[in-house]
């Protein structure tokens, strides 16, 4: 058992994050009581784990930026990338999600008082344009760099674009709050899955690029 | 001292480049002049002065992008940022000497730009000249370090807006609420904070940007 594990991790991974998606769809719909908001409040389970998420993937890659930077590390160059990408796509998610919200809870689609919409939106906007950079420089130790240093002023603008566009947080009972921790146990599941995946993949595209260079 | 002495000598070298070329401060000038009357024309005639104020936040971050755009450009054509980074100096010198002639730029803007505010919409305290003046030091500490890396990407003057708008968001907040809000010192102290935390990254980093 104990080596299957270790030979099929991405496989363990993603069998965990279907199983606790699962869990916390259950949960959501089953377990958890109905509030005052009436139904559309649900959304709120998954909206919050996702952000959450989003913000733990843009703290990974920054740690994997501080890496390249510190320690001169070439593999977390790619790491930290893929992290921020992870991270963008979880940001979406939670601009989607939470426009939903807002759609039922306000009737508008876009509301400004949302602080962590606001939030997302500015998030998203530097995060795309970390992908601008990254794809207008040559591949090199140039361009990991460059990288690196976006990626460490976004760790440093999310708590000071929280402190600009203040937020407060939400209070829930119990049982909400068990629903909460297993929905947000399965985002950050998932987004361990997808990061593993995606890093394969790319690595994979590294090293067959490297053969083509070298059988040239 | 010795880092003191190379980060004065390579900002009196932009301001001498400046005083004998006139490539970037006339632009500035005649950008924030035309954007104020641009504004007056945006505004509907029965708008309250709070609506020009935040307006005025708008001139004053598009009229630094215009100055940064240009902070790299005789460094990069003439090749002088290979020189400046075999210089027997600290890397972090080019960055704080880029930076003050930038903020020297940027407050010489702005000595004709908030008394022209004034003069076409009235009104300007206290409280909105200090949350210029440290929005200024954000600006040009951030603006500088994201010149040098958009001066080193292909895409050059066309992706530094993108990368220092998001950047300058937290700015925006801090300064508008400063100009326009009854409790300005909240904002004031947001805005030192901010300047503080971005100035320490940035001198740390700057470094990376310029070197291999």
């Amino acid at each position: 058992m104990s080596t299957w594990l270790r030979n099929n991790r991405l496989a363990a991974l993603a069998a965990l994050a279907f199983a606790l998606i699962t869990a916390s769809i259950a949960l959501v719909f089953f377990y958890a009581p109905v509030d005052s908001d009436g139904l559309n409040q649900k959304i709120f389970y998954f909206h919050v784990g996702i952000a959450l998420t989003a913000y733990a993937c843009f703290a990974w890659g920054g740690w994997k930026a501080l890496r390249v930077l510190w320690k001169g590390d070439d593999s977390a160059d790619l790491e930290s990338y893929v992290a921020i990408h992870q991270g963008v796509i979880f940001g979406a998610l939670t601009l989607v999600t939470g426009s939903i919200w807002a759609r039922y809870r306000w009737g508008h689609w876009w509301e400004w008082h949302e602080d962590q919409l606001v939030l997302f939106l500015v998030l998203f906007l530097f995060y795309a344009a970390y992908f601008m950079l990254r794809f207008s420089v040559p591949a090199g130790p140039r361009r990991a760099n460059l990288s690196a240093v976006y990626a460490l002023f976004g760790v440093a603008l999310v708590p000071v674009s929280i402190l600009a566009i203040r937020r407060h947080g939400p209070n829930m009972a119990g049982s909400q709050f068990f629903t909460f921790c297993v929905s947000l146990a399965a985002m950050l599941t998932l987004a361990a899955t997808l990061y593993h995946v995606e890093l394969a993949g790319k690595r994979i595209d590294v090293r067959l690029r490297e053969l083509r260079e070298a059988l040239r | 001292m010795m880092y003191l002495a190379d980060v004065g000598a390579l900002a009196r070298k932009d301001l001498r480049l400046e005083l004998r070329a006139r490539d970037t401060l006339p632009a500035m000038l005649l950008f924030v002049l035309s954007t104020l009357v641009v504004f007056h024309f945006v505004l509907p005639s029965d708008s309250s002065e709070l609506a020009a104020k935040g307006l005025l936040w708008v001139a004053i971050v598009f009229t630094a992008l215009l100055g940064l755009s240009r902070a790299f450009a005789a460094e990069r054509e003439q090749g002088v940022i290979d020189g400046l980074v075999l210089a027997p100096s600290d890397r972090s010198a080019i960055w704080l000497g880029k930076a003050l002639s930038v903020l020297a730029f940027l407050a010489l803007a702005e000595v004709v730009a908030l008394p022209a505010f004034a003069l076409f919409f009235g009104g300007i305290g206290g409280p909105m000249i200090a949350g210029v003046v440290l929005a200024d030091i954000g600006i040009a500490a951030v603006g500088t370090l994201l010149a040098a890396m958009a001066a080193a990407s292909r895409a050059r003057e066309l992706l530094l807006p993108l990368l220092f708008l998001p950047l300058a968001i937290p700015i925006i907040v801090g300064g508008v609420g400063a100009s326009v809000t009854s409790d300005p010192a909240r904002y004031l102290g947001f805005l030192g904070l901010y300047d503080a935390l971005f100035a320490i990254i940035c001198w740390a980093s700057f470094e990376y940007v310029v070197t291999e």
